[in-house]
């Protein structure tokens, strides 16, 4: 219990001094002046009225992307007290001085500042020298567009921020995985990688890219690990279950986390509520909620209700009928049932109301006890107002003529017989004797003669139906879809005997009460879906641009201009550092290639362990711009340069590290050009003691296996100036080498002079095939 | 660690060297195994195959043909009327036959081919093909259905010897020709004049020849080597020539070439050449040097032979059939419009054939303006009002594909209503940056634009015609510019791309492409943009010139070369796929809907007549199929992961788990290759856009239950029944198969029944498939 007092309480910490002062860097270029300009910059205005609706907890829609990212913009106003009253309408407007412009801009710019040394620590997990990943850091940190990015209420940054995360957690974890599986830090940058990909999918769906790339290298990974045959079948089946349940299953349920915790926080109704379902609707404080609260929640015969279509588009409207009739002859010469129009009309209105009437009886009231109405049952529809009954016959409608007209029945007596019944079918239904619901039901109706579906065509009336939209019969294969579908909003029981007392009714507004909450699950779908879906129209903006433009850095975007003194902010990147990280992509890709065909000879250029780092940079680095950027070619909606800001942070990771690789092996290759690049003159030079021979050899087996920290090191430390031999030779074990000096002394110091010999690092055998 | 390829399970690699080279999974096996497995085909012994002798396998093969040929011929000639796309793809071929020009998405080999049919079977082009329903009457249409049904029927032979190829089991191959001979939805596929039988025809015959060609891996460069590689090429170009989803079968041809080279290129005995060991001794240093070069000698000489058949040859066919297809089609028709304006010279009977016009354009010419960008058309206006709430109410300006009268505009000064053409005054050249006014011929309205929203793109200008009689205002000023001007001020006709800047906002005249609603006719959005971009949309030729007091020259100059003419032929295909979008409120088929064979495709029988056709696929096979799929993939990774740790198999089920790993992998790539590319594309899709990816499946389905079966019969090798396990289970599966439910009249009636709800839908849907052509009364 006391064994603090036996023992001394020792910290010992290992401060990289290297990672301290790039954050400090990273903090001043990010944080300096962050509240200036105090005016509207650029997209500010687009995420800041999101940033309004968080603060007044007012429910929106935005299709751009998951919530997380908005929400962390949110968290920033609410750390600085931000109440949410700015009109955000306009660029270059200036902010009223209750917007907390520093703590609004602070989140984005941490985000930023931070992937500075995360960039430094990537490119040293990676398995690069301190002076590789002090040069990507520095690289990220003068990079002026991220920069820009960075320090304005936008979500590139923390987009990034997590896309480095991930990674880096990744490679944490894939290291630890060679000390100490399940060991506490092992399981931590597991469940990190995770999250963070989770993080990145819940700012923009594009963060998914990065997500599917970590998935990929993991599960390269995994699969070796099957194939590695030391380990026990239960100890691979672990390490798989590990896997599946940080890096898919919790993912999933950060991401669901976002969305609950959104939900949670936007509880009021909104200028968006009319694109979301009734339920949905039902389920915000205020808008509908008020309207429905307490309805009876079985339809019954009798019941008077309103109706309103699912499909909500081209707006959302309700099933409608007024006493104007269908024109006898249209403009283009067809006739019509000359009967009274039923449309779809896109606002309240008393003549919304619809009475359910039990076919067999002729009163519009409901019973004691009320005789719920159930899936499969026939019923009549008769328009409140008028008492008239919806009717459909096999008279073209007016604007889709293979459609069937829908009407309120009035019998001129001219062979036209009333076909007034409808079979109720409860689309979500989940037994076949399910009970018509308010709100939660949707249904359809389906006419019992004609087999037709009523359903909102979508098109708007000509004048003599008030431009109100058209509503039709059609006979439909079958198949949902939300045009044919309805939902109860409005519904009370229908008291009034007399039709003038039920006008007087209908004019009233309905009230009793109980509650309906939709499940989270189900909040979370509908919600998830119509973002999906919803379509923003596809805007040309001045300073858009294509993906080929951003490499060649032949776009911008001007962000700001001060109305007074002509000071602008422009994104724009650093051309030579786009320029050079695109020639490294090339030359990666090039050396790659070649190294891959060498291999693919039996000739290794490389030994085992630099191989495989040299793959695995490229797959993380490489590939991640390549997952960024490639996809942008598929997309068909308007981008922008920041679009790129993700996969340049890559590309510039992959610069140093490319720039690394070439000092140390090929620039070799020409210093040794003088000699014969096989090297074989120098054979007996190197051809010393034997003994050392063998422990190179020894060391060499290690190394292939690459199961060895110490082996992993070699790579590392190859600043260790060989001159005598070269990597990679397939002739035979007499060219290994292996001088050791200090062979404790295995710190990270690059200026170390530990000398290891360059051997071939092929197998065996194929060593004796080539010979 | 092994390099990153070859890791997946779908390793496509087929060839029996794979032993030799010391494969990662031949040495986790061990090397007592990998020796087995050397010496020992690696094609799986089949005890019971071994029972058929040569000519008993003729005749399996015969007996497989016949039937297909039996069900396919069945009735050919029923109904007697258009069926479906037979309206499209018939009157194609009589446009080949007529030798009209006209326009398709699809490329031309198919249409070709039926054309070619149709005349060599007396069809004389001269039926309308107007719409599904209408009677053949006396026209000659069994010759082009005959052909279809001739390639269709092929199919079966192709599959059951592909997979014979890839399983080494007749039984397999038996089950996969019962799949495909006794499903309703091929059958019904092949039996009218579409291009699907032609395309399916074509992308079999490729697998066919590429797995055959795979097969004489360990005898390169010997005549049926050469064969089967040549064959593949030519089968490759008949399938893109066809349509262009042809190019999955590429796709996969080329992913088992560069695995196969990939291969080739890690097998360091080709790289030995006879006399290396002389050499040596000459020169002690050089044998890496010489590892390269006789490697690139080896490998080289596979590499140019694959080159050569597999990317040469069928860029040439495939030049070729466009070739033929300019060539016989010279007629003007009706797909002119689509094409740019010098294309049109090369037709008889355009206007622009053989046509004089005068070089330099004038005041005072009468003139059509064509977009620069394809398949947009030429500028066009009419004597409609854009209807209230939409910009101003003026008349509508659009782009219209066809050629009409309305598209002719007379160029004017801006400042003075002079009618130029008066032969007192001197003839006066438009010149570059010249401001001009362009008065409708039609309707006397100036070419307008202003500061109100364009009805469809809203942040451009709306372009209306204003003005009475040609006097308008300065809104109807434009400034003509040419692009790139090189020498010169004078502006060419047709050749040079011009722009027409709006003077008083400064924007551009251009078409956005869209589609206007109703109220325009569905015509197409033009558009004043005010952002300066250098894109087709903005640019524009001028097409038709009239001007009485010019000299006329020749338009042969302008005939485009060949390679010019295949370019803009592909942009107009490609963009007209692209335009093939489903309308609002329609419902279409999703690519999910069918491997569950949720609903099928009517081919006939909207009109009131007799004869009933429904595209729907057998059920029991389509869902065979679809539970094997499930079942490969659960099989196919326990294998996978059991070789990935080592374990060592018997080599009997060593041999069943190449055939299941190799021979499987291929089919299922070649499923997913033609499946999933249409989840991601936007045009509109069919049914039977499944079709070519459900012949795969059925061959999946072929060899997976013929392995799983021969396995289930190894396991239980002990007991006696052991050996009937697999001949009862494929006789049950063929029995399976064949079985057809008694037909249901009935079931005929319209299966838009929405009243049966969507979950028994699928049920409703596939029965009235078995009636697959029969007399309703």
């Amino acid at each position: 219990m006391l064994g603090f007092l036996q023992r001394p309480v020792v910290v010992t910490a290992d401060i990289n001094l290297n990672v301290v002062a790039l954050t400090a860097v990273g903090l001043l270029s990010r944080l300096w002046q962050l509240a200036y300009p105090r005016a509207v910059v650029f997209d500010e205005v687009y995420y800041g009225q999101y940033i309004s609706f968080y603060m007044k907890r007012i429910f929106f829609l935005d299709g751009s992307g998951p919530p997380f990212g908005h929400m962390l913009l949110a968290l920033g106003g609410y750390l600085g007290g931000f109440d949410g009253n700015f009109l955000w309408n306009r660029i270059g407007a200036e902010y009223s001085t209750n917007v907390p412009v520093w703590s609004l801009r602070l989140l984005p710019a941490l985000a930023g500042a931070l992937s500075v040394p995360m960039a430094y620590q990537i490119v040293w997990e990676l398995g690069f020298s301190h002076c590789a990943a002090v040069g990507a850091a520095l690289l990220i940190l003068i990079e002026n567009a991220l920069i820009t990015q960075s320090r304005l209420m936008l979500l590139e940054s923390a987009l990034i921020f997590f896309n480095l995360l991930a990674v880096l957690s990744y490679l944490k974890f894939s290291n630890s995985q060679k000390h100490g599986p399940f060991s506490p830090s092992w399981w931590f940058w597991l469940i990190l990688t995770g999250v963070a990909c989770a993080c990145a999918v819940g700012i923009k769906y594009v963060g998914v890219f990065t997500y599917l790339l970590v998935l990929g290298v993991a599960a390269v990974h995994a699969w070796h690990l099957i194939g590695d045959q030391t380990l026990s079948n239960v100890r691979v089946l672990c390490h798989l279950l590990a896997r599946a349940v940080a890096l898919l299953v919790i993912p999933v349920l950060v991401y669901l986390l976002f969305f609950y915790v959104h939900l949670l926080l936007l509880c009021r109704s909104g200028p968006h509520d009319q694109i979301m379902s009734s339920a949905f609707q039902a389920s915000l404080e205020g808008g509908l909620a008020r309207i429905t609260q307490g309805q009876p929640l079985e339809v019954a015969y009798g019941s008077q209700v309103t109706l309103k279509n699912a499909f909500g588009q081209p707006v959302p409207c309700w099933l409608h009928s007024h006493q104007s009739t269908y024109p006898v002859i249209y403009e283009n010469g067809r006739g019509s049932s000359h009967q009274q129009q039923v449309t779809c009309y896109p606002f309240k209105d008393v003549n919304n109301w619809w009475i359910v009437k039990d076919p067999g009886r002729h009163q519009l009231v409901v019973n004691n006890p009320p005789r719920p109405v159930r899936h499969g049952d026939i019923v009549q529809l008769a328009h409140g107002m008028t008492t008239r009954l919806l009717n459909t016959h096999d008279v073209a409608a007016p604007l889709s003529p293979h459609s069937q007209e829908v009407s309120c029945y009035i019998d001129y007596n001219v062979s036209m017989p009333a076909q007034n019944l409808w079979r109720l079918d409860i689309v979500n239904r989940e037994s076949d004797t399910d009970v018509w619901k308010t709100i939660v039901s949707e249904v359809r109706f389906v006419h019992v003669n004609t087999s037709a579906v009523l359903k909102l065509s979508g098109a708007p009336l000509p004048d003599w139906g008030f431009r109100q939209l058209e509503v039709v019969g059609e006979q439909l294969s079958r198949g949902y879809h939300g045009s044919t579908v309805w939902s109860v909003e409005e519904h009370r029981y229908g008291r009034s005997q007399e039709q003038k007392e039920r006008e007087l009714e209908l004019h009233s507004p309905t009230q009793t009460d109980v509650s309906r909450n939709l499940s989270f699950m189900a909040r979370f779908s509908e919600l998830q879906w119509r973002m999906l879906t919803v379509r923003s129209d596809d805007s040309e903006h001045k300073y858009s641009s294509t993906p080929l433009d951003w490499v060649m850095l032949d776009t911008n975007i001007a962000y700001w201009l001060h109305p007074r003194t002509s000071a602008q902010i422009h994104l724009l990147g650093n051309i030579v550092i786009w320029a050079s990280a695109s020639l490294a992509t090339l030359v990666y890709a090039l050396l790659f290639i070649w190294y891959l065909f060498r291999r693919r000879r039996r000739v290794c250029d490389l030994p085992e362990d630099c191989w495989l780092r040299w793959a695995l940079a490229g797959a993380l680095c490489a590939g991640g711009w390549a997952v960024n950027y490639v996809p942008f070619f598929m997309m068909e909606k308007t981008l922008f340069l920041y679009h790129y800001l993700p996969a340049l942070t890559f590309q510039i990771l992959l610069l140093p590290v490319v720039l690394e690789h070439v000092s140390d092996h090929l620039c070799r290759y020409g210093a040794l050009a003088a000699t014969p690049p096989w090297g074989y003159g120098s054979r007996g030079v190197l051809n010393g003691d034997s003994s050392v021979m063998q422990m190179g050899l020894g060391s060499q087996a290690r190394l292939c296996r690459g199961s060895e920290d110490e082996a992993n090191e070699g790579c590392r430390e190859r600043k260790v100036a060989d001159v005598h031999g070269r990597w990679g030779r397939p002739f035979g074990p007499g060219e290994h080498q292996e001088q050791r000096e200090g062979q404790g002394n295995m710190g990270r110091d690059p200026e170390q002079p530990v000398v290891r010999g360059r051997t071939a690092w092929c197998m065996a055998e194929i060593n004796q095939e080539a010979l | 660690m092994p390099p990153a390829v070859g890791g997946g399970l779908a390793g496509s690699e087929l060839r029996p060297r794979r032993g030799r080279c010391g494969s990662q999974a031949a040495r986790a096996v061990g090397p007592d195994v990998a020796t087995e497995a050397t010496t020992r085909s690696p094609k799986r012994p089949a005890p019971s195959s071994r029972r058929f002798e040569a000519p008993g396998r003729w005749a399996l093969l015969a007996l497989v043909t016949l039937m297909s040929f039996a069900t396919r011929f069945h009735r050919l000639d029923q109904p007697p009327h258009i069926c479906w796309d037979e309206t499209h793809f018939g009157k194609m071929g009589s446009y080949y036959i007529n030798r009209t020009f006209f326009f398709d998405v699809h490329p031309p080999l198919g249409k070709m081919l039926i054309g070619l049919a149709g005349h060599l079977t007396g069809y004389d082009g001269t039926f309308l093909f107007q719409k599904p329903g209408d009677e053949y009457e006396h026209h000659s249409y069994l010759g082009m259905r005959g052909f279809c049904a001739f390639l269709g029927a092929l199919l079966i032979p192709f599959a059951y010897l592909t997979v014979l190829e890839l399983s080494q089991s007749l039984p397999a191959a038996l089950l996969t020709a019962a799949l495909l001979t006794f499903d309703t939805g091929c059958l019904t596929l092949s039996q009218y004049i579409l291009l699907d039988p032609i395309l399916m025809f074509f992308i079999m015959a490729a697998m066919l020849s590429m797995v055959k060609y795979n097969s004489y891996a360990n005898r390169p460069f010997s005549a049926p080597w050469w064969l089967w590689l040549s064959l593949t090429g030519v089968n490759l170009a008949g399938a893109l020539g066809v349509k262009f989803v042809g190019l999955f079968i590429i796709l996969q041809v080329g992913w088992n070439t560069v695995s196969d080279l990939w291969h080739l290129f890690g097998d360091l005995s080709l790289s030995m050449i006879t006399h290396m060991s002389g050499i040596r001794q000459i020169m002690p240093h050089m044998p890496s040097t010489l590892h390269w070069l006789g490697l690139q000698v080896t490998v080289g000489k596979h590499l140019t032979a694959r080159i050569l058949c597999l990317i040469v040859l069928p860029l040439a066919l495939y030049t070729a059939t466009y070739a033929v297809h300019f060539m016989v089609l010279n007629k003007s028709g009706p797909g002119d419009g689509f094409f740019s304006s010098a294309f049109q010279a090369r037709l008889s009977g355009n206007n622009l054939h053989n046509a004089s016009i005068p070089e330099h354009l004038a005041y005072g010419s009468v003139i059509t303006v064509k977009s620069a960008r394809m398949a947009v058309g030429y500028l066009h206006s009419h004597g409609h009002l854009y209807p209230e709430g939409i910009g101003a109410r003026q008349q509508q300006v659009t782009t219209y594909l066809h050629k009409d009268y309305n598209n002719l505009w007379i160029i004017k000064k801006h400042n003075t209503n002079s009618d130029p053409l008066d032969p007192s005054l001197p003839v006066e050249f438009v010149k570059h940056g010249d401001v001009i006014r362009l008065e409708h011929k039609e309707t006397s309205r100036n070419l307008h634009s202003h500061y109100h929203e364009a009805p469809l793109t809203r942040k451009h200008y709306q372009v209306t015609g204003y003005g009475i009689n040609g006097t308008g205002d300065s809104n109807d000023f434009w400034r003509i510019e040419v692009v790139n001007r090189k020498f010169g001020n004078r502006i060419k006709v047709l050749r040079s791309r011009i722009r027409l800047i709006h003077l008083v906002t400064g924007c551009v005249l251009g078409s956005s492409g869209k589609v206007l609603p109703k109220w325009g006719w569905e015509q197409l959005e033009v558009t004043c943009t005010p952002y300066l971009k250098e894109t087709l949309n903005s640019i524009w030729n001028v097409e038709d010139h009239i001007n009485p007091k010019l000299p006329n020259i020749s338009l042969d100059v302008l005939q485009p070369s060949f390679p010019e003419i295949m370019l803009e032929a592909h942009m107009v295909m490609i963009r007209g796929n692209n335009g093939l979008k489903p309308k609002d409120n329609e419902f279409t088929s999703k690519p999910w809907h069918w491997p569950i064979n949720y609903q099928g495709l009517r081919f006939s029988g909207i009109n009131d007549t007799d004869f009933r056709v429904y595209l729907l696929g057998n059920p029991v096979v389509w869902w065979l199929n679809l539970l094997s799929i499930a079942l490969y993939l659960l099989s196919g990774s326990i294998f996978a992961v059991a070789l990935q740790r080592g374990a060592r198999l018997p080599a009997e089920v060593e041999g069943l788990s190449q055939v299941l790993l190799q021979g499987g992998g291929q089919l299922l790539l070649g499923w997913m290759m033609h499946y999933f590319p249409f989840f991601l594309m936007g045009r509109i899709l069919y049914f039977h856009h499944y079709f070519p990816a459900m012949l795969f499946s059925s061959m999946l389905t072929g060899l997976l239950w013929d392995t799983l079966l021969r396995l289930c019969a190894w396991s239980l090798a002990s007991f006696s029944l052991a050996g009937h396990v697999h001949t009862l289970g494929i006789l049950s599966l063929l029995l399976g198969i064949a079985y057809r439910p008694p037909r249901r009249l009935k079931a005929l009636t319209p299966p838009w029944d929405v009243t049966k709800g969507r979950a028994d839908g699928i049920v409703t849907a596939v029965l009235p498939s078995f009636p697959q052509i029969s007399k309703y009364s």
